[in-house]
């Protein structure tokens, strides 16, 4: 007897006396079990991914929408008086709370990734940055940038929009992805749990009659299968999370490098959120098994 | 409390009940005879509401069964005690549990009752066998678990399908001697049999009414029996 068979069969001695009217083995026992099992996993992760790029879109959105980068090129000997003077308008600039040039040490982190770590500045024509901090407000950045084009002609302001707003988009839309995944998790779970939960009742047909000769309504019949088959889905999803929630949390941790990959996961209360899907499973099998019995006794008489 | 008025019944193949007519009263006592394939059993199913009719009206306990809803379909079977001929159980629960099923479908405290079940299993000599499981018992012991447990609901109607069928003499005389212990309780009961023996010895003790079946209708039997 393999492992499956003796948890479903343990499991369905722990029905009181209402589902016990249904045998307790057969294959549709053990398939209810793995596929919550398998479909709450999956769910673990679409649910992960749905928070980590819902984490992503807000980071994107908090921290850049208030800033923006001034980029100044010029020739070496008039680089020096064109920040000074982008530096000027900035403090003019209504909604400007701050404007700070970057140090060679920021600019060289910021071309790490590409030329490592030891980048001789002062041999390439790296353009100089000022970061801008804006106010909740914000300022006008049309007219900051036809300023800057009459003042400095080097300098161009990028206020992050162009870039910023399609990856939030992305983040976003990954965001919905996730939830349409979990969307069609259930909606498979409650196939394949209806499917089952029809082949059960087809395969009890003696168990149906006998039932019926004494007098139970379908109601009755319905829900010794639906009780049995919400269990086993209930039993199963909690066995998909926990494995679920195992492999998450071996996931490489977050860090600079790895970006969103290695932010895939859950932090702090979002842990609780997969220990939703069990009842969640619970809830679309006893749905899922309730419609089919009914159905399928009604076309059995 | 039954009654089939000008029923006709066909499974697809010309008519195998036609123009049947029947009405079980309290107290009454019902033989059914007739050869193998005239319809017993189907004549049963239609006082069970188990097959509809095709043709014809069947009423059952004063509502005509065309009108009744599933669930009400449900509920008169409550009341009507079936023992079929393979005497149907549910081969994983022990007999106790059997005996005690129609109870639990009819919302009743099982567990409350269970020393009602202890003196229903006595009554038809079973109380040995209360834990056994169906298949573990004979063809005389399950028709016998099988008529208790069709008056565990103290049902009015009982409805026996060949219940000594697979039984000796001895024992069909003990089923017999309980179908009439059960028809003195005020219970209609209907037998259908192709035991003329069974017949003859019932009559001695009981006032029954013997019905035969030939070619597709109902007639009284005479004293040929």
């Amino acid at each position: 007897m393999s492992v499956l068979t003796r948890l479903t069969d343990m499991l369905d001695g722990l029905g009181d006396g209402g589902d016990r009217i249904v045998p307790p083995t057969g294959f549709t026992a053990r398939l209810t079990l793995f596929t919550s099992a398998a479909m709450a996993f999956l769910a673990v992760f679409a649910l992960a991914l749905s928070l980590s790029a819902g984490r992503l879109a807000d980071r994107w959105e908090d921290a850049l929408a208030r800033t923006a980068t001034v980029r100044i090129s010029a020739a070496p000997e008039q680089i020096e008086a064109q920040v000074a003077r982008t530096l000027e308008v900035l403090a003019q600039t209504t909604g400007v709370v701050s404007a700070r040039r970057q140090t060679d040490e920021e600019r060289r982190a910021l071309l790490a990734p590409w030329f490592g770590p030891d980048l001789p500045l002062e041999t390439l024509p790296v353009p100089e940055l000022i970061e801008v901090v804006e106010t909740a407000e914000g300022f006008d950045a049309e007219g900051l940038r036809l300023r800057l084009a009459a003042e400095v002609p080097g300098a161009v302001l990028d206020d992050h929009t162009r870039w910023r707003r399609p990856l939030v988009q992305a983040a976003d839309r990954l965001r919905l992805l996730g939830l349409f995944s979990i969307a069609l998790i259930g909606a498979t779970t409650a196939a394949m749990i209806a499917l089952a939960a029809q082949a059960s009742l087809s395969a009890n047909r003696r168990v149906i009659e006998v039932l019926r000769l004494i007098g139970a309504r379908d109601v009755f019949i319905a829900r010794a299968f639906v009780r049995r088959f919400t269990r086993r889905a209930m039993i199963g999803a909690a066995g998909g999370v926990l494995l679920g929630m195992g492999a998450v949390a071996l996931l490489p941790g977050m860090d600079d490098a790895g970006g969103f990959l290695t932010g895939l996961g859950f932090r702090g209360a979002g842990w609780l959120w997969p220990l939703v899907l069990p009842p969640l499973a619970g809830l679309v099998a006893f749905a899922a098994t309730r419609f089919a019995a009914l159905r399928t006794l009604k076309d059995l008489s | 409390m039954i009654e089939l008025d000008n029923v006709a019944y066909n499974y697809g193949a010309g008519d195998l009940l036609s123009g049947v007519s029947l009405a079980l009263a309290p107290g009454s006592f019902h033989f059914l005879t007739g050869p193998s394939g005239a319809g017993k059993t189907t004549l049963l199913k239609l006082c069970s509401m188990h097959l509809v009719p095709t043709t014809g009206q069947t009423r059952v306990f004063e509502r005509d069964v065309a009108d009744m809803s599933r669930d009400d379909v449900a509920r008169a079977r409550r009341r009507i005690g079936v023992v079929h001929q393979d005497c149907q159980f549910l081969d994983h629960l022990p007999l106790a549990e059997n005996i005690a099923l129609p109870l639990v479908v009819a919302g009743a405290d099982a567990a409350a009752e269970a020393g009602n079940i202890g003196e229903l299993l006595a009554w038809v000599g079973l109380g040995h066998q209360a834990g056994a499981y169906p298949p573990e018992l004979s063809g005389g012991e399950r028709q016998r678990a099988a008529l208790a447990r069709a008056v565990v609901m103290s049902p009015d109607v009982i409805l026996a399908d060949e219940p000594t069928g697979n039984v000796d003499w001895e024992m069909s005389q003990r089923l017999l001697q309980l179908l009439v212990e059960l028809n003195r309780m005020g219970k209609a009961v209907i037998v259908a049999t192709h035991d003329l023996n069974l017949i003859r010895a019932a009559k001695a003790q009981v006032a029954a009414r013997t019905l035969r079946l030939k070619g597709g209708a109902l007639e009284l039997a005479g004293a040929d029996l």
